[in-house]
């Protein structure tokens, strides 16, 4: 033996997870859903996406590079940015439009803010409603098969037409890339749940209390839970780990707040829609739910 | 028989197979022991011998005043060859005796052999594990009879031996239980008479059932002593975690086990106490797991306690090649150490080679607020908030989110996918708050 030994602290031995392997398995869960949208939208579901997470990848390079940070890019986390901000977009949106989204997404939503782990809010989301606010018009225009459509909840609320059920589920629904397959959805989640790298408390709040409020209030429970973005959201917005709670107390109170909000705003307020607001309104307050819901620790008299 | 655990932990690879079928067997008998003459959490030592004296095996020679400490005694027939400073295993300058071995061992503790647990009073049992220097063997060296003295307002009704063994790579305990278990139990029974404690517990994690079945057999006449498996899970091993397992107690932030009327030590102590009880043998030796993939044969040794670490690996096959790191004691709360030239103490129960690729550098990048450190902590704590607090010198908020509870186990920087090193931050946050407690008094 001729080389010095290593010394550092304990513990010696470490888990073989990482940030980069989560943020990949994260892309990989996506997958299906980004299928789902190319099957229905076809070439055009391709473009949007590829066009987001361009946006967001180069939006962090520049960023990371102006302010002579490591280059970090292959950490995954921009992709699963770009994607989300991607599968929240109608198929009919301009290119430049969501190249744009993904821009502010990363440049307002993460790097204003020191970059990944410092964000406050989650980033596609940001992203989003900024597009929302800036081009409503593009933002709700709908096509199916070159046919202008409404989404399954705006005809439900500006028309009272329902949409069958099995079609809500399995795709084949006007709305925004993600939203057509709850299916997909499911499917990437599950594999999530299955690595151990999502938290299952905050969409089960969050889908159980919009499925038992908008019955308790006469609306069809199924219908809002499949018809729009509550399965995109909740799934993989609200439980994004930089912007939830970190106790588990704190998790079922966020998607509980983010379900009533959702219920609120659908059947109360000025939008059919209602989930992006719900989750960002949500991730302000986490500090505080982390902090009224510290767990009592071991032999902790409180 | 169904396997009891704790809340929350971690699991991490265990990696025993290295050495858990490897009988104990005797180390060489030193030519030199360099043996520390501060073995224990405590008050301080005075030498009782000096440079020049002739010293038999087992005699004192070091002692205190103070009802907090531990003697020390030759692990070697010698003459005491020096009296210096020297680094031990914990990164501690201690002063300690050097004697050069003669070419045999007397033994002369000045103890007497005791067939019979019968013929003495709880008393002289905790006057015996004083006079042989029993410490905690698991690793954190309290003073054994310090633990079973129970104060005139508490009650004691079990005594727990640990043998968890959790912490991935070391088998010491597992071969002692193995290799003797009727001196545990007879250990046990010591430990109990001498708290007053009426019953016992041995808590084994499942991944020994060789250990398991040999404790129960030695153990299926006495009514009063019961054997359980545990989860392998880390820290099982953990005193209070110990206590969350077997008996649902939870002890008080701040307390002690005995605040909830247990007493634990480690099976591997009991084993000690049963040899001073019977042999009138000083605690001068134990056992340890040579292993890690960075020594040529792993094994698991008896060894006098002075030896340096440099001749134990020498032992085991020297270093390979590829060897990275030796730590001494397990991986999740072992020392990393700057070279082998470190004498071994009491509570050295395992050296630990790790190789190369097995030490990555571990670069921390940014937290991501995943929680997987949250919903590790045995102790439930939130460390990513500790840590955040610990960096910005946020005293109040420590010590209000409980820091001083970590027991730096390691499961949070275990499981933290961003390699912060988060136990380093805690044990800073820790003494900050014990410098601010100690300002206050
Ligand atoms: S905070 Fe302390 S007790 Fe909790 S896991 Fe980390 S080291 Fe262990
Ligand atoms: S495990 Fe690491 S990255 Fe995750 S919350 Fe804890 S400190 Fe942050």
């Amino acid at each position: 033996m001729n080389n010095e030994l290593i010394v550092t602290s304990s513990p010696h031995v470490r888990s073989q997870d990482s940030v980069k392997k989560i943020m990949w398995s994260v892309v990989l869960a996506l997958l299906p859903a980004v299928f789902a949208a190319v099957y229905f939208f076809k070439a055009r579901a391709i473009s949007v996406v590829l066009t987001a997470v361009v946006g967001a990848v180069l939006t962090e390079y520049i960023f990371q590079k102006v302010r002579n940070k490591k280059i970090a890019i292959d950490d995954g986390s921009a992709v699963v940015t770009g994607l989300l901000l991607a599968l929240t977009l109608p198929p009919s949106i301009p290119l430049w439009t969501a190249f744009f989204g993904s821009v502010v997404a990363i440049g307002l939503g993460k790097q204003v803010f020191g970059g990944i782990g410092q964000n406050p809010f989650n980033p596609a989301l940001v992203g989003r409603a900024f597009l929302t606010a800036a081009y409503p018009v593009l933002m709700t225009t709908w096509t199916v098969d070159g046919v202008s459509t409404a989404t399954p909840l705006s005809k439900m609320k500006m028309d009272g037409i329902a949409t069958d059920t099995w079609n809500l589920f399995v795709g084949q629904i006007g709305g925004s890339l993600g939203e057509t397959s709850a299916l997909a959805l499911l499917l990437g989640f599950a594999y999530l749940l299955y690595k151990g790298y999502v938290n299952w408390r905050i969409p089960l709040a969050m889908v159980g209390t919009v499925f038992v409020g908008t019955f308790a209030f006469g609306a069809d429970p199924i219908f809002h839970l499949f018809g729009g973005g509550l399965m995109l959201g909740a799934l993989f917005m609200a439980t994004d780990m930089v912007s939830s709670p970190t106790t588990k107390n704190g998790r079922w109170i966020f998607g509980l707040g983010a379900g009533l909000l959702v219920v609120v705003i659908r059947l109360w307020g000025g939008y059919p829609e209602g989930v992006m607001y719900s989750i960002l309104l949500m991730n302000t307050a986490v500090p505080l739910i982390d902090r009224y819901t510290r767990p009592r620790s071991l032999g902790e008299v409180k | 028989m169904k396997a009891l655990t704790f809340k929350q932990g971690i699991h991490p690879e265990y990696n025993k197979e290295l050495t858990k079928d490897k009988p104990l067997k005797n180390a060489k008998r030193p030519e030199e022991v360099i043996i520390p003459i501060k073995q224990h959490i405590g008050a301080p030592l005075k030498a009782l011998v000096k440079k020049g004296d002739q010293v038999d095996l087992g005699q004192k020679i070091a002692d205190g005043d103070s009802f907090v400490c531990a003697p020390i005694h030759a692990s070697v027939s010698g003459t005491v060859k020096d009296i210096r400073k020297v680094t031990d295993p914990g990164g501690n300058t201690v002063d300690a005796v050097v004697i050069e071995a003669a070419d045999e061992d007397t033994l002369n503790s000045g103890l007497d052999k005791h067939e019979s647990l019968d013929e003495l009073e709880a008393g002289e049992i905790r006057n015996i594990i004083r006079e042989a220097g029993i410490v905690g063997m698991g690793g954190a060296m309290f003073p054994t009879h310090v633990k079973v003295s129970v104060p005139d307002d508490k009650n004691v009704d079990y005594v727990i031996l640990n043998g968890a063994e959790c912490e991935p790579y070391l088998t010491v305990d597992h071969r002692v239980m193995v290799e003797r278990p009727k001196s545990i139990i007879f250990g046990l029974k010591a430990l109990m008479k001498a708290s007053g404690a009426p019953k016992g517990i041995i808590g084994i994690e499942e991944n020994k059932p060789e250990a398991i079945e040999s404790m129960q057999d030695a153990a299926k006449n006495d009514d009063n002593i019961e054997v359980q498996a545990l989860e392998t899970k880390y820290p099982q091993g953990g005193e209070k975690m110990l206590i969350e397992a077997l008996i649902s107690r939870e002890v008080p932030a701040g307390g002690l086990p005995l605040d909830v009327g247990v007493v634990v030590n480690n099976t591997s102590t009991a084993a000690a106490v049963a040899d001073a009880i019977r042999d009138g043998k000083p605690l001068y030796e134990r056992s340890i797991s040579i292993t890690g993939r960075g020594i040529n044969s792993p094994q698991n040794l008896i060894y006098r306690i002075g030896t340096s670490i440099a001749e134990l690996v020498e032992q085991a096959g020297g270093l390979k090649d590829s060897a990275a790191k030796v730590i001494t004691g397990g991986p999740m709360m072992g020392a990393a150490q700057k070279h082998l030239n470190i004498p071994t103490v009491k509570g050295t129960s395992g050296i630990l080679v790790l190789v190369k690729d097995e030490v990555e550098d571990f670069e921390p990048s940014p937290c991501i607020n995943c929680a997987r450190c949250v919903d590790a902590c045995p102790m439930f704590l939130m460390p990513t908030q500790l840590v955040n607090y610990a960096k910005h010198d946020m005293v109040e908020e420590l010590e209000e989110w409980q820091v001083l509870s970590c027991i730096e186990c390691g499961s949070c920087s275990f499981v933290c996918p961003a390699k912060i090193p988060l136990v380093h931050h805690l044990r800073l946050g820790k003494a900050q708050v014990m410098a601010k407690k100690r300002e206050e008094n």
